[in-house]
């Protein structure tokens, strides 16, 4: 291994590492601004100049790569000198506006100032003022306080893939813009605000409404989408201010949506605070006693095959336990947690999950998208894919319908066409990308879990699976076959089998039945759904969830839930993940976390659950799903022979034409997300916030 | 200097800088015979003649061809730089509109040597009628089978564009041409990799003055040994010097190096206006030098390490004399005004440093800073000076230290006289 000197201290460097590095892992500290290192290389800020010896000028460390035996040094009067230097040229034209601006107290500038700083001001000309920028509703500028590190340009050109901001003008001149002041719509745009070093990019929801030292840090787990990115819920109160992404290379790196970094107001807005029965048509306050006591009623008199009970998207795996638990001992089969008309065989779990995990796709060499939009249903794994794509050498090829224009994926593409025949000759291995294919080393394919559905969804999963077994994705060492879910309870709600039992209806059969009248009690977890305000009388509806939309509007009986800040609760992501959520506030109101109201229902209608705590509960389901007993790892999934063979029906791959920031409750009561919506075109400008009191 | 020796005989124009003309005046003569000698005897050769770049930084042209990698997988470029746009410059003009076929003949062995089939000229773009020129020479180079598949005869294929630049002077950054030649903002790149290895689209480049390629065809037609035997050592051949301001016949000239600055002035542009006592200084190579005072101009001869001695640079050659109607501060200041319109702003230092060392010697210029603000100028300098990424921030740097260094003495005097 090589070797460099830093400070007199010998140390050894893997081969491609820079100076900074080699440094960092000297234990000495470098300041820097633009260096980042998930991003390109810029060396611009100039912050990190260090010695070598044998130049005659101190050296930029971030972009200078290190060398065997090289001579380091970085406490000399050269690179004292230099760094003071740097730190004046960046402070002269910066503002002294400290105690108004919203990076205060998480400042590079502030923290690198105070360590590397000259600590006096010998500037006497006036300062440089910047025109503001509009650049959306999320993204709050104050252009003056900018010092030109590009890190935000840099992370949309690369990692999100759409350069929508520039420097413009030279020199002095020279300003952060976005073309022609429209608003950067990038579905991950808000991540530039975390790596803007200074105050110049600030979150506009946050504007003005705490300060870091004030905050509670709880970490989390995100449920806006189903790759279970890690965040850290920053609360003040009862209320979480704002949300942050944590460090996790397996899955989110440091990045995080849009919809999960803004979705806080939607935490505040049309919650279900309190319990609810319906009185004379018209839905009235209660208190739990009277809600639960209605529930029970309806449940316990009610014919267990004239019971539909649908889960919704944030569904928690505990709750979904607990539930399944009652219904099986009730004999209610018409159960599921799928979408409307959506098949997904819970038989064999490899069938279902993302087997190659998130992280694993940058050692993938080829990858067929099969439906879906990746760059919408799970921003995150379409980045890695993009990450993937820029190291070189991986072709990608689509099979769906062509794209709306401005909602492309995010590197080029091979069309492979709309219809899923072009599966069968893929299994003939017809085509130019079946010999790329055939070449691959580590083949994947990305099989969207929105695009199955329909009639034909059992049998193109079955296609899916054959083409995985021809092109031998499925390896030793190597898994190829990947779904790619968007919904946060998918993966954990199919894990716990809450699917049909039996001759039991699915989602599209409970919601047909319920509208014909064929069942009498609906039971929605948390389930929302524009058909359900068409129910006849006749069907009464139990809404358990956090807050009133359709379903609750629907509802005889509300019975109020926790959000997923509010509870501790797992979730299993896309990949097959179990990751533990924590509550950073309390729920809101009356309102409880749900597996214990579903505990408490099981109770009044005398069914024994066999445990009382959460750890029991735990205990449970790790019992019946061995790899429960271990969260934050990637399991090995049992392969099989999911999906059914048959002929198709109709001939079409589905695309993902859902609005990206409308798939789940949270996110539909979020005006902040509304705004997205219409800044990024899913929504006419003069949208209205559909909202429905419960 | 004897004028047999003259490697530019059509710099002014005399005649014509046809295909013709230029045949007429010896290029074009035995090229396939040269090529036939092979790209290492063309690249020694180079090296032995002492050949150094004539852009301004003086890198041995024949080294830096050798750093060119054979026969790799990439394309080799070659790159000209004909955005000559330092301030009191303009030999590169003269020979793009009265002698474009040295160049591009040059640029056929150059591009050879290298291994190119492909060169760019990136030309500026005020550069407009001189644009026309070249393209016309290229047009009749092509049509005399002298570019294209099978240039000058030699079996080797050699394809010359022409791209007009948009008038930033840091695209005459090489880095930043490439930049700027691929399609993007004109800004300097980190160094390392150097273009040799990663330049123009990521293939091994070599980007050289128009000066430089264009005396290539003299040197390997006459030798290595003429063109060594000129000039001093270290500073060999001859050099077109660019002669502006206060002298009598201003002009573009070309000398052995290693001329006495006192003699080009007074032998080949006329005299200082008003005769040499009236000098008050000289920036002996272009606006990114230091200037030098009336004493150090009496001795300092005209070659790449005399110059460094004393603290300036040959640069471009370009020299711009100053007679005593001269305000020095004011003449800096106008550089700093340059210096500050043309930083690129990629980088700290230059970004924030070119417009704060131009307020605060306006206001020298007026008399309106204090007498410590000298310290404080020149610290700023120093803290500009090589702490960027390309050598704008130097360029910016140096004429405010050689004011300094030279006349502190006037400066002190203004300020004092001021308050």
């Amino acid at each position: 291994m090589p070797k460099l000197t830093v400070d007199g201290k010998e140390v050894i460097f893997e081969e491609g590492m820079t100076v900074l590095q080699a440094v960092e892992q000297a234990g000495q500290e470098v300041p820097v601004f633009c260096y980042h290192n998930r991003l390109e290389i810029a060396g611009n800020c100039r912050m990190c100049l260090v010695e070598v010896e044998g130049s005659r000028k101190p050296v930029a460390s971030c972009a200078m790569a290190a060398g065997e035996g090289m001579v380091v040094h970085t406490k000399t009067p050269m690179v004292k000198k230099a760094r003071e230097g740097v730190m004046e040229f960046l402070l002269i034209n910066h503002p002294l506006d400290c105690p108004i601006c919203d990076q205060g107290g998480e400042c590079d500038l502030q923290d690198i100032a105070m360590s590397y700083g000259r600590g006096i001001s010998r500037y006497d000309e006036p300062k440089r003022a910047v025109e503001q920028k509009h650049m959306g509703p999320l993204i709050k500028t104050h252009m003056t306080r900018c010092i030109h590190c590009t890190r935000c340009v840099r992370f949309l050109e690369d990692v999100a893939g759409v350069p929508e901001m520039g420097l413009v003008g030279r020199g002095e001149n020279a300003e952060i813009v976005t073309y022609l002041d429209q608003a950067v719509t990038s579905e991950v745009s808000g991540n530039v605000l975390d790596l803007c070093p200074v105050g110049a990019l600030t979150s506009r929801p946050y504007a003005f409404r705490g300060r870091p030292w004030e905050l509670t840090k709880t970490p989390s787990i995100d449920v806006m989408d189903a790759v279970g990115s890690h965040i850290r819920l920053d609360s003040k109160g009862n209320e979480v201010f704002r949300i942050l992404p944590r460090v996790n290379d397996d899955i989110n790196e440091e990045w995080l949506s849009d919809k999960a970094r803004f979705c806080m107001d939607g935490l505040r807005t049309q919650r279900l605070d309190r319990p609810y029965i319906k009185v004379k048509g018209k839905l009235q306050p209660t208190n739990w006693q009277g809600a639960l006591g209605k529930a029970q009623e309806l449940l316990s008199k009610t014919d267990p095959d004239k019971i539909g009970v649908l889960a919704g998207e944030l569904v928690d795996t505990e709750t979904f336990y607990t539930f399944r638990h009652m219904l099986d001992m009730m004999g209610v089969n018409h159960r599921d947690c799928r979408d409307p008309g959506q098949h997904l065989d819970h038989r064999f779990r490899a069938g279902y999950v993302f087997n190659t995990s998130i992280a694993g796709i940058e050692q993938a060499d080829a990858c067929l998208i099969i439906g879906g939009n990746p760059r919408f249903e799970a921003p995150l794994v379409n980045t890695r894919l993009r990450k993937r794509f820029l190291k070189g050498d991986f072709p990608i090829a689509y099979l769906g319908p062509e794209f709306t224009p401005g909602r492309d994926l995010t590197y080029p593409v091979q069309h492979l066409g709309e219809r899923a025949k072009v599966l069968e000759d893929l299994l003939n291995e017809k085509g130019t990308f079946a010999k790329t294919l055939k070449k691959a080393k580590k083949p994947m394919l990305i099989l969207s879990a929105s695009s199955l559905k329909g009639q034909d969804a059992m049998k193109v999963l079955a296609l899916v699976r054959q083409v995985a077994e021809t092109y031998d994705l499925v390896r030793e060492g190597w898994n190829g076959f990947n779904v790619l879910h968007n919904q946060a309870s998918r993966v954990g709600g199919l894990d716990m089998a809450f699917v049909p039992k039996g001759k039991g209806y699915d989602t599209q059969g409970i919601l047909t039945a319920a509208e014909k009248g064929k069942l009498d009690v609906l039971y929605l977890l948390g389930f929302d759904h524009p058909s359900l305000k068409d129910l006849p009388d006749s069907v009464k509806v139990i809404y358990q969830g956090h807050h009133g939309e359709a379903g609750a509007s629907a509802a005889d009986v509300i019975l109020p839930g926790a959000a997923f800040s509010e509870k501790n609760a797992t979730y299993v992501n896309t990949e097959g993940r179990i990751q533990q959520a924590l509550a950073a506030i309390a729920p809101p109101g009356e309102a409880r976390e749900d597996w214990r109201i579903v505990k408490e229902l099981a109770g009044r209608l005398s069914l024994d659950l066999p445990f009382e705590t959460i750890d029991e509960l735990r205990e449970g389901m790790a019992l019946e799903n061995p790899y429960y007993q271990y969260r934050e790892v990637l399991h090995q999934n049992t392969w099989g022979q999911f999906g059914r063979k048959g002929l198709l029906a109709q001939d079409h791959i589905l695309g993902f034409d859902e609005d990206y920031y409308k798939t789940n409750v949270i996110a539909r009561s979020s005006l902040t997300l509304a705004q997205c919506a219409v800044a990024g075109g899913w929504e006419p400008e003069d949208a209205q916030q559909e909202v429905t009191h419960a | 200097m004897l004028s047999k020796n003259r490697i530019f005989t059509n710099l002014y124009g005399e005649s014509t800088p046809s295909l013709k003309g230029s045949k007429r005046r010896g290029d074009w003569k035995g090229t396939k015979a040269l090529m036939a000698k092979g790209t290492d005897w063309i690249i020694n050769e180079v090296k032995a003649s002492g050949l150094r770049g004539r852009g301004g930084a003086g890198f041995s042209a024949g080294m830096k061809w050798s750093f060119m990698p054979k026969g790799g997988k990439l394309p080799n470029y070659l790159v000209v730089n004909a955005d000559e746009s330092e301030p009191g410059t303009c030999k590169d003009r003269d020979i793009l509109r009265h002698e474009p076929h040295k160049l591009l003949e040059g640029i056929l062995l150059a591009g050879f040597a290298m291994e190119a089939h492909t060169a760019y000229i990136y030309i500026r773009g005020e550069y407009f009628r001189e644009a026309e020129a070249v393209q016309k020479a290229i047009d009749e180079a092509y049509e005399d089978g002298l570019l294209g598949p099978d240039a000058a005869g030699s079996g080797w294929q050699m394809d010359i564009h022409l791209h007009r630049g948009a008038g930033a002077y840091i695209c005459g950054e090489e880095t930043a041409l490439l930049e700027s030649l691929e399609g993007r903002r004109g800004m300097p790149r980190l160094k390392p990799p150097f273009p040799a290895n990663a330049g123009l689209y990521g293939c091994p480049t070599t980007i050289n003055n128009v000066e430089t390629i264009a005396v290539v065809p003299e040197i390997l037609r006459r030798g290595a040994d003429w063109f060594a035997s000129l000039g001093v050592k270290g500073s060999t051949g001859t050099k077109i010097f660019c002669i502006s301001g206060h002298v009598n016949h201003p002009c573009n000239i070309e000398l052995e190096m290693g001329i006495p600055l006192k003699e080009l002035i007074e032998t080949y542009a006329g005299g200082v206006r008003g005769g040499w006592d009236n000098l008050l200084a000289v920036i002996p190579g272009g606006s990114s030098v230091s200037l030098l005072p009336k004493e150090i101009c009496e001795t300092v001869t005209m070659d790449f390490d005399s110059l460094a001695a004393v603290q300036s640079g040959l640069g471009t050659a370009a020299v711009m004399v100053m007679d005593q109607s001269t305000d020095p501060i004011g003449m800096i200041a106008n550089l700093a005004h340059f210096y500050h319109h043309e930083s690129c702003g990629q980088c700290t230092p230059c970004r924030e440093g070119t417009g704060w060392m131009m307020r605060i010697l306006d206001r020298m210029v007026a008399g309106e800073a204090e007498a410590e603000e000298i310290d404080k100028l020149l610290d700023i300098a120093n803290q500009v000076e090589g702490h960027t990424i390309c050598a704008l921030g130097d360029a910016a740097a140096w004429p405010i230290q050689g004011l300094i260094r030279h006349f502190r003495p006037l400066l002190e005097q203004r300020l004092k006289k001021a308050a």
